[in-house]
């Protein structure tokens, strides 16, 4: 194996933590406000790149412009989701909010593949690959990473800057003393919820301009996003970035070196023993 | 007072096959096998879910106990009858090297599903990267030895296929049944109320917990060795990963996981739905079927937050009785 292809990897694998983060990010500010794990949260990245290709190849938006939209119509499927699903099921036993966040991900599968086959689907961008140290980069996906960051600014800055997030952090540290202090929990749940579309939109549109989009895209990144947020720790922005950079830079460079589901396993068998020795995250503090 | 119409029940399950069913009397006892088999992983998965061990990876003990019996077959010619208690071995073996540290360091409620189903994946995507042996998610087929074989147990004639799998299912539930008449239950129950006033009254907590997941994950892996047996195909997406252990749990949820008998109905439901949606849409409208049938697991968890059969029983025997009330721990 020569070296510059396993640091390409590396790179490869920092440029799709970045995405992944979001993804993270996105999953865990739910898992730590609602308490519930959307196991068809990466069902909802597929709808944006869904809905980025098409505006894309049949409607000629341009992309801009249609990763825009996706960002909208996702944020309103994470409302909807929430209004529709989580809200009549808030007090049910877990395994109740489990299988009805894994019915909508039966639901939305089935239904891509009914309105758009199983086909694989790619925008086929003409964006110009980077030659690097004799290392060849791929713009679409800097392009990509760049954007992730911002976007993780913006929620940084959001969560820390205004009263909306400052109630959302504080809902995800003690649930219990949200409604003594006198926030509105249905707001927060609801604003959450759309935050976590957003997220799930974006990255679809980050995705789309790098993978080829199918009905079955959240089978490998679905597992792998639930895993990243734990790892990172919940209510925790930084470790999520971490766990999503360590995680990627497995699959990446793994992939390289033996096959992309041997590097599954081993990113998914570090998640097993990094919750025995660590339940609260890798940067979690402990209680 | 009820083993009269026990006793009538099972004589009629057992004479089922040679009942005169009509022209679709083959499909009938075909549904009726897929029933059984799911209605014992459904069984052996309510063992540890009654308790509040929500696994989503059951899918991984499903496939360790196929592909176990059957690569040992195609590869070297083992009877099954031999390989099946290596088959549940592997399978136990498994839920022990993950159930013990998950008990031992307290993972619960979300992380126990999230680890068990890293589990389920870890597993479906080795049967894939191992493609030269295993046949990736291309799947595996059972060497064929025959019209008749006991030694290899591959029958042509599904009413031989019916009995075993009433056999194992009747085993299931008389499992099920002992775990609900025996200390074991008031322990795990108790444990799953409050883990740590348990452990302080002196119940081996991880002992208790490990002791039924892996009864749990034994018995899914003979589910899993009758259903390479009986469909002769086995593949990763359908035996391992996250799919088939949520269609487990729906199954188990709609039918109720406190009573002997909810797991196989709700099997019994989800299995006759699933099979009524793909007859009525057939190869047309493809992905249809599957839209329906999650858009309806949807309703159920809803509407029906005690399941199917859990419900209807909960209302009779509120006539008769103060129900009992079964609460799930929370997370």
């Amino acid at each position: 194996m020569e070296p510059i292809l396993i640091a390409e990897a590396a790179i490869n694998g920092i440029l799709l933590g970045g995405v992944l983060a979001l993804l993270a990010l996105g999953l865990n500010l739910i898992f730590g406000v609602v308490d519930i794990i959307w196991i068809a949260y990466v069902e909802l990245v597929m709808l944006g790149m869904y809905a980025v290709y098409w505006l894309v190849t049949a409607y000629a938006w341009p992309l801009p412009l249609a990763a825009l939209a996706a960002v909208a119509l996702v944020t309103v499927l994470g409302l909807l989701v929430h209004l529709l699903i989580i809200a009549p099921i808030l007090s049910s036993p877990p395994v109740n909010q489990l299988l009805a966040t894994g019915g909508l991900l039966f639901f939305l599968q089935s239904f891509a593949t009914f309105l758009w086959a199983t086909d694989h689907r790619s925008l086929r961008l003409a964006l110009p690959i980077l030659e690097v140290f004799g290392m060849f980069l791929s713009f679409a996906r800097l392009l990509a990473f760049a954007v992730s960051l911002l976007a993780m600014l913006g929620l940084y800055l959001f969560l820390t800057r205004t009263y909306m997030g400052t109630a959302i952090r504080a809902v995800s540290q003690d649930r219990e003393a949200m409604a003594l202090m006198g926030a509105d929990a249905r707001k927060v749940y609801l604003v959450t919820s759309g935050i976590g579309g957003a997220m799930a939109g974006l990255a679809g549109a980050l995705l789309i301009i790098q993978y080829s989009v199918h009905p079955h895209f959240g089978a490998a990144f679905g597992p792998l996003t639930f895993m990243i947020c734990v790892l990172g720790g919940l209510g925790n922005m930084f470790g999520a970035v971490v766990a999503s950079l360590l995680m990627s830079e497995v699959i990446s460079v793994g992939g390289i070196i033996t096959s992309t589901e041997m590097a599954y396993v081993v990113a998914f068998v570090i998640f097993i023993v990094a919750i025995f020795v660590r339940p609260e995250g890798i940067l979690g503090k402990r209680e | 007072m009820k083993r009269p119409l026990a006793i009538l029940g099972l004589a009629l399950l057992a004479v089922f096959p040679w009942l005169p069913l009509g022209p679709a009397r083959l499909y009938i006892l075909h549904v009726a096998i897929l029933i059984l088999i799911w209605g014992i992983v459904g069984t052996a998965w309510s063992l540890m879910g009654r308790f509040g061990l929500v696994s989503l990876g059951h899918g991984a003990f499903l496939g360790v106990g196929a592909y176990t019996t059957t690569l040992l077959w195609n590869f070297w010619g083992i009877s099954p009858w031999l390989t099946t208690p290596l088959a549940v071995g592997a399978a136990v073996l498994l839920a022990l090297v993950l159930g013990y540290p998950c008990f031992r360091f307290r993972v619960v409620g979300h992380y126990f599903a999230l680890v068990t189903l890293a589990l389920g994946e870890v597993i479906r995507l080795l049967i894939i990267a191992e493609r030269d042996w295993t046949g990736g998610s291309l799947g595996l087929t059972l060497k064929d030895a025959g019209a008749f074989n006991p030694w290899a147990i591959q029958f042509a004639d599904k009413r031989i296929f019916y009995l075993i799998a009433l056999g194992v299912w009747l085993v299931g539930l008389w499992v099920w049944w002992r775990v609900d008449r025996s200390m074991t239950r008031s322990a795990l129950e108790a444990i799953g109320e409050d883990e740590t006033a348990a452990a302080s009254i002196g119940i081996p907590v991880t002992r208790f917990k490990l002791r039924i997941t892996l009864l749990s994950a034994g018995l899914t892996a003979v589910g899993g060795v009758l259903y390479a047996q009986y469909l002769t195909y086995l593949n990763p997406g359908v035996l391992a990963g996250i799919g088939v252990s949520l269609q487990i749990v729906f199954a188990v949820v709609l039918g109720g996981m406190y009573t002997l008998l909810g797991p196989t109905v709700g099997t019994a439901l989800t299995i006759a739905l699933s099979e009524y949606l793909r007859v009525a849409f057939g190869v047309k409208l493809l992905g249809m079927a599957d839209t329906i049938y999650g858009l309806v697991l949807i309703l159920i968890i809803i509407f029906l937050p005690a399941g199917l059969y859990g419900g209807l029983k909960e209302l009779v025997l509120r006539r008769a009785a103060p129900a009992r009330v079964v609460r799930a721990p929370s997370g």
